[in-house]
């Protein structure tokens, strides 16, 4: 049998050792309670689950020449960042319960928080949480705590995907949660102020924000702290190795999805959440942390931390219902910055920049492509206004092997003609250059 | 060790993943750039690989010695299931590819996989459907309290208020319920380590929203009133509630569905083999019977008339969206492929091998260590230290010293209801010779413990570092290297 080690034998012979029989091991299940055969299929071999695997593999289409982001990018992958997060020492281990057992994982937690720190230009950061959305609602309750208010604002302008978790978590708690609408592609200075009010706990904002579009929230956040509320940004991490940092803004709290660190799209996870913050509000902060100490030998050393504010101290009263982190995922990002490290990292952004806006200037060349929100600065992101339904110039590019972008009519109904267009260091000239060309042919 | 921040040396370069093919087009004001470079580490690749080489030398795994971490299920992770989860197909697989124009044919093996997986679950569990998208085990008792919020909602009845828990079940159970909205009360347990009848009949009420029980339970036992506590709750209109984490323990012998269970998460990196990578990533699916699955978050996977695979987004009474996408997919295709490998006659094998092997240990050692609850067990065993306590020997300073044995200590201290607990799950996946190996160390530390407890006190003598200062780590706290990183 595959993964049991004991034979027959042994299993006889242990039972006879403890005095027990087969039937004994499970009579404390009441009969009536116990099920018959279950209706799954024999087991595999090895070489058949790797043949039905691959099969099921190659019935997805990877091989599409992709401008498809929206939140979710296709950045390239070092080797050597899955050379280190294959080791088995780390994904085979658990939660770090056992310090001198696992000074490996915690300072790689305390590596990641110290890096996630210096790119967004904070504090104090959590060892990651499940992922972009789910660090958006974490930072909501977290500034509910801190400033015991009980509304929230969050600009439209935010992943529409996360907007709609956000609803949904926040539906049993009794939660005001206010929608601000854009204008021209951007957070609306007079909406958000009008919106905000003395019992707003939290601002929610994005930079790049959904439409690509950079926006520099200092502004924002004046008008947020005036209120007594916080403001929490949500960023996209590849772009703070250029753009100014939400620390430098003033955000309060620094949320988003780090999969463009290092991690494969896998359609849609597993993902990296994080969270960073300032100093004062280290202890509202929700998740596993990881801190330096000494032994009693005056070594150094890490521990998991703050544990008073976690759900196996506090049960029903604790910060957060989260057990442990994404570890393996955080492991993955800090091995990303390590690799590519200062000069790197801006490489790689300053790369997805300039690819970004040569595919704006080719595209923005072809007759009836406008940009939908000029004015803006971009970062690897835009949306093109199409003379025709996204949606027909999406399926015909599909038949030239192109995915042209994300239909914005998905999540904004009246932007049928909108195209969200994504570029990473991966896309060539030539690829772009195809692109235009196929899109122009298209129309 | 120095951390990676003080190895960097300046202009140093690590692999270039950029080609240099084209001008800078992207040219910003300075009003939007950062002041200052992130201050990240400037090393070669083989500095890099170096450093987490020697960081993952300073860590122990299963795959490096026995890790009987109670309710944790800490098995083999098969090296197959790491290969076909990164095949490129998967690996590379946009999220927003369902979503465009006629998208869905674009995954199909991807939906493929996790209608499924779905079925598999539903079968294995007895329940009527199932969400994958749940990112962890309490992420999953998170979207089936608010699965219960729905429910009640639903039939207008604003009276549900409150959620029963036993006093031995982990943390996550009250924390969950709490952010779906629900008060927690805690329900003792009786002299059996199981919820009694009493209890819970002195519990109940008809603002009883639905009770969360594990099964087995967290001290490994099942409990035998759990048909009669499905009723006395069903007649409040209350839901049942069955966290899986040790459902290891009932593979293919007993179903949740079955007993009279609603709504059951299980735990992909517990029971189904995968990684648990340090803490996380995991994942939570989560099933429900007939009456709920109206509830289940958006999106479901369905197969249509002509065998392809769809996703339906239009479920009115659904809790919404509770992840981005469609759950922790990698984890999801390394626990399907474990699956199908083990197949039916392999899934029952599991349970009946943990259930040996836990019974196996607690049998060797009830004569060296308290066992507060003699009964047979299922999937681990919880004794005491308490014995070894009166020498001065805590739970701790036991685990301490199996740490210099080569052994991973069993969970601590939990849970909360067995004083000086060590709770010790075995799993199936673990010969003899290890168990007896791990037998021996225990008695080895119970008989130093009476004749000399210094020798198991002052461990562990064989690892990087001693006993850590846990105190001033809360006090003082030390959680980042900011480097020139501006500070307010």
């Amino acid at each position: 049998m595959p993964f049991i080690a004991n034979t027959d034998e042994q299993r006889r012979e242990m039972l006879t050792e403890i005095g027990m029989t087969e039937e004994d091991l499970f009579a404390s299940i009441p009969s009536e309670d116990r099920c018959g055969e279950l209706d799954i299929p024999d087991g595999l071999s090895e070489q058949e689950v790797r043949h039905h695997m691959a099969s099921l593999a190659g019935r997805n289409r990877t091989d599409l020449m992709s401008f498809l982001g929206g939140g979710f990018y296709d950045h390239f992958l070092p080797a050597a960042a899955d050379g280190i997060v294959h080791r088995s020492e780390f994904y085979t281990a658990y939660t770090p319960y056992q310090p001198e057992l696992s000074q490996g994982t915690l300072q790689a937690m305390y590596e990641y928080q110290s890096a996630m720190c210096r790119l967004t230009g904070m504090e104090v950061s959590n060892a990651s949480m499940y992922d972009g959305g789910t660090a958006i609602y974490e930072a909501i309750m977290m500034s509910l705590r801190v400033t015991r208010r009980n509304r929230v604002v969050m600009d439209e302008t935010v992943n529409p995907i996360y907007r709609k978790m956000i609803r949904s978590y926040t539906r049993n708690l009794g939660i005001a949660l206010v929608e601000v609408s854009h204008e021209n592609g951007q957070a609306s200075r007079s909406k958000i102020a009008d919106a905000l009010d003395d019992a707003t706990a939290a601002l929610v904002v994005q930079t790049p924000n959904f439409f690509g579009v950079i926006d520099d929230y200092t502004d924002i956040a004046a008008m947020a702290h005036e209120k007594g509320a916080l403001l929490i940004a949500s960023v996209y991490p590849i772009s703070l190795a250029l753009l100014k940092t939400p620390g430098e803004m003033g955000a309060d709290i620094v949320v988003g999805e780090g999969q463009s660190l290092g991690m494969g799209m896998h359609f849609g996870g597993p993902y990296l959440g994080f969270m960073t913050t300032r100093m004062k509000y280290m202890r509202k902060m929700p998740g596993r942390i990881a801190g330096r100490t000494v032994d009693a030998d005056g070594r150094d050393g890490f521990v998991m931390t703050l544990q008073a504010r976690e759900q196996h101290i506090r049960r029903e009263k604790a910060m957060s219902n989260i057990c442990t982190n994404q570890n393996l995922c955080a492991l993955t990002a800090l091995t990303y910055l390590s690799l590519l490290g200062r000069e790197g990292l801006r490489d790689v952004a300053q790369a997805c920049a300039d690819r970004a806006y040569y595919a704006q200037d080719r595209l923005l060349q072809i007759r009836g492509i406008r940009l939908r929100y000029p004015g803006h600065w971009y970062f690897n992101e835009f949306v093109l206004e199409l003379p025709v339904r996204a949606d027909e110039v999406i399926r015909r590019l599909l038949q030239k092997g192109v995915a042209a972008g994300f239909p914005l009519s998905a999540y904004y109904p009246d932007m049928e003609m909108s195209l969200l267009v994504a570029v990473t260091e991966k896309r060539t000239k030539a690829e772009i250059d195809f692109f235009s060309h196929v899109l122009e042919v298209s129309l | 060790m120095k951390l990676i921040f003080d190895k960097s040396v300046s202009s140093r370069r690590g692999p270039r993943p950029v080609p240099q093919e084209m001008e800078m087009c992207a040219v910003f004001p300075a009003g939007l750039l950062r002041d200052k470079p992130a201050d990240l580490p400037e090393l070669s690749e083989l500095d890099v690989v170096r450093h987490f080489t020697e960081l993952s030398r300073k860590n122990f795994g299963v795959d490096n010695g026995f890790y009987p971490l109670g309710s944790c299920t800490m098995k083999y992770n098969a090296k197959v299931t790491e290969r076909v989860s990164a095949y490129p197909g998967f690996f590379y697989l946009h999220p927003l590819l369902p979503q465009l124009p006629s998208g869905q044919t674009l995954v199909e093996g991807a939906l493929e996989v996790l209608y499924e997986m779905d079925m598999l679950l539903r079968e294995i569990c007895g329940m009527a459907g199932f969400t994958l998208q749940p990112l962890a085990g309490a992420h999953g008792e998170l979207t089936g309290t608010m699965i219960m919020a729905a429910y009640h909602r639903d039939r207008g009845n604003d009276r549900k208020t409150t959620i029963l828990i036993p006093d031995s079940a982990h943390g996550t159970n009250p924390a969950s319920a709490a952010i779906a909205g629900f008060d927690v009360k805690t329900v003792p347990s009786n002299a059996d380590g199981v919820m009694g009848l009493d209890a819970l009949a002195a519990a109940m009420n008809d603002t009883i929203a639905g009770v969360m029980l594990t099964c087995p339970n967290t001290l490994g036992l099942f409990n035998p009133h759990v048909r009669e506590i499905c009723r006395m709750v069903h007649d409040v209109d209350g839901l049942m509630y069955c966290d899986g984490a040790n459902l290891n323990a009932m593979l293919g012998v007993c179903r949740p569905g079955d007993i009279g269970f609603d709504i059951v998460h299980v735990n992909l990196h517990k029971t189904f083999g995968t990684p648990h990578g340090g803490g996380g990533p995991g994942s939570g699916p989560v099933g429900v019977v007939e009456k709920l699955t109206d509830f289940l978050p958006i999106s479901v996977v369905r197969k249509a008339a002509d065998g392809s695979f769809f996703l339906d987004y239009n479920l009115p009474k659904s809790i919404g969206y509770i992840a981005p996408f469609y759950g922790s997919f990698g984890v999801i295709l390394k626990a399907y492929a474990y699956i199908r490998m083990l197949g039916r006659d392999g899934l029952k094998r599991v349970s009946q091998n943990a259930v040996l092997n836990a019974n196996y240990i607690r049998e060797k050692l009830k004569d060296h260590y308290d066992l507060p609850y003699p009964q047979t067990c299922m999937h681990e065993c919880v004794f005491s230290a308490s014995r070894q306590l009166a020498c001065g020997v805590s739970a701790m300073d036991v685990a301490k010293a199996l740490i210099d044995r080569g052994f991973h200590p069993p969970t601590v201290y939990f849970p909360l209801i067995v004083h000086e607990a060590l709770m010790i799950e075995p799993t199936e996946t673990e010969s003899r010779e290890t168990l007896d190996a791990f037998i021996d160390a225990m008695i080895d530390i119970a008989r130093l413990a009476e004749q000399d407890p210094a020798a198991i006190t002052n461990c562990p003598k064989t690892t990087p570092v001693g006993r850590l200062d846990e105190v001033q780590a809360a006090r003082k706290p030390d959680l980042a290297s900011l480097g020139d990183a501006k500070t307010q």
